[in-house]
């Protein structure tokens, strides 16, 4: 019993354990988004390129949230000029954009021996950087994320399921749109000490989806995800300090967990259904 | 403008150097109900696309009347079926006034039963939209329209894809709002089925080819010009039915 509360007693593991399980809810509930709009190769090509931004960031000695998060403002518009300006698909730009972007944060960091272990911490998650700056970062991204959704419910929800009509009916879509996009931005931001680039798009991603094979509400959906995630983040920290595994892949390993879990549920459900179906019209 | 709703005026719209809509005159009046007919790629849903101002004019002006609350109802072939909505979210997620809370207030909830008994579609509305009948799918959307109580009306195909009896059901109602006072704006291709029902008639290929009551639009002159195929028009209780005359009757194999 003892051996299970030990890692408690020190505080970089009670930080970690905050932000991971804060960095899980946070990229459920946004997560719900991205994965309803296609856009988890997004989610995806965001993390690698906001990587790119923090080596770069971390050999001249910037702050890295200031330095990547203007990295991946960058990126961003990159790949929509890209988009504008030839006969390129998105998917595509976005491929070619973030993945060059994190190939040059590779080699920034191999050519100029920057710090190694942020730089590994930054590609696969880790709790022992975790400082209480972080801690706050998180928390007060999560807490802006929590009102975005909350005020602006409907026009997402509207912008998300038939942006058409819903332009029609008085939503501004674009500026919600960009807002998503601000807050998904920010997110990968402030999580990515702990999850790590190459494993971000799995925390978006799991729980929104684990979340969709057990509901047909969105409301439900968005709240489910959301403690997926959180749920995901807490146990996989507490896994990864026991079995010394880094963070980023046990949390995302947990979530496969429940994903599986979900699928075999969600495939009787789904047949319960489709034989529910053959009552209606 | 006067009491005109929508006034189109010397309207072209295209992509490069393409025009899908040229030299559009066209005037909607309060309380008329009125479908475009044409064929495919004739520009009918880039017309609507310009009255609500989803792509611009290149040439000439559309003009809404000041306040004019314009709802849209798109083709159910658009809508994603697997999202996650259930018929109740649909609705409330067109109310969108000054209240900013996701959970709907009392009296938002009991406009929302109000439009669903309205509709014939009490006791659905946490069913998920995939879970209903192709009539009621095509219902719930028309609901979520017309919850924000719309001065004009648009709708992209709104019989397609199903059948006669939902047809007549859905051509029933919509006759029933119109005359409660909301202005129709549809297309369609189903010329016998819908459009020679309707008071009004515009018949497109780019450009307006024909306008007015169906009696005088649907004549095999203006549907050659409309759809490039002899068609002749034969009358049926007073209305006309379109026959399609370049069809050959298959031949036996023997």
């Amino acid at each position: 019993m003892n051996t299970l509360w030990e890692p408690f007693s020190f505080t970089f593991f009670r930080n970690g354990l905050v932000v991971a399980t804060l960095a899980g809810a946070l990229c459920g509930l946004i997560g719900t988004y991205v994965v309803l709009r296609s856009m988890s190769f997004i989610g995806h090509g965001l993390s690698h390129a906001i990587f790119g931004g923090f080596v770069a960031s971390s050999l001249v000695g910037v702050n890295y949230l200031l330095g990547a998060g203007l990295w991946g403002l960058a990126s961003a518009l990159a790949i929509g000029a890209v988009t504008r300006r030839r006969p390129i698909g998105s998917d595509a730009a976005i491929g070619v954009i973030t993945t060059a972007s994190f190939a040059l944060g590779l080699v920034l960091g191999d050519v100029f021996r920057g710090p190694r272990e942020s730089f590994d911490a930054a590609l696969f998650g880790s709790i022992l950087g975790v400082s209480g700056r972080d801690v706050a970062s998180v928390a007060g991204v999560s807490a802006a994320a929590i009102v975005v959704v909350f005020l602006a419910y409907r026009r997402l929800l509207f912008a998300t399921f038939d942006p058409d009509v819903a332009a029609v009916s008085g939503v501004h879509t674009a500026r919600v749109d960009a807002l998503l996009m601000v807050v998904l931005a920010t997110s990968i931001l402030v999580t990515l000490k702990v999850v790590g680039v190459t494993l971000l798009a799995a925390t978006l991603v799991i729980p929104a989806t684990v979340a969709r094979m057990l509901t047909n509400s969105f409301s439900q959906m968005l709240w489910l995800a959301t403690g997926i995630g959180a749920f995901c983040g807490f146990v996989g920290m507490i896994l990864s300090y026991h079995l010394n595994w880094k963070s980023g892949p046990t949390i995302v390993l947990v979530g496969t967990v429940l994903f599986c879990f979900a699928l075999t549920v969600g495939g009787r459900r789904g047949r319960s259904q489709v034989a529910h179906l053959g009552h209606v019209g | 403008m006067s009491d005109t709703l929508v006034r189109f005026e010397d309207v072209s719209f295209g992509y490069g150097h393409h025009l899908v809509v040229e030299k559009i005159n066209l005037t909607v009046e309060p309380g008329c109900f009125m479908g475009i007919v044409g064929p495919s790629g004739s520009g009918k849903t880039t017309l609507l696309r310009l009255l609500v101002g989803a792509v611009r004019p290149v040439r000439g002006t559309v003009q809404l009347r000041s306040g004019l609350r314009v709802a849209y109802v798109p083709q159910v072939e658009t809508v994603n079926w697997d999202f996650p909505v259930t018929v109740g979210e649909v609705l409330a997620m067109a109310l969108l006034g000054k209240r900013r809370l996701p959970w709907r207030s009392a009296a938002e909830g009991r406009a929302i039963e109000a439009m669903l008994d309205r509709l014939g579609l009490a006791g659905l509305a946490s069913r998920h939209i995939r879970a209903l009948s192709g009539g009621q799918q095509q219902r719930v959307f028309l609901a979520r329209a017309l919850i924000g109580s719309p001065d004009l009306l648009l709708m992209d195909e709104p019989t397609s894809g199903v059948d006669v009896r939902t047809r007549h059901e859905i051509l029933h109602l919509l006759d029933e709002l119109n005359a409660e006072g909301t202005a129709m704006l549809l297309t369609t291709h189903d010329l016998n089925g819908i459009a020679a029902h309707l008071p009004q008639l515009v018949c497109m290929n780019r450009r307006i080819i024909g306008q007015g009551p169906p009696a005088s639009v649907l004549t095999p002159a203006v549907l050659e010009a409309t759809y490039g195929a002899r068609m002749d028009v034969l009358s049926h209780a007073g209305m006309p039915v379109v026959v399609d005359i370049d069809l050959q009757r298959p031949r036996r194999v023997s």
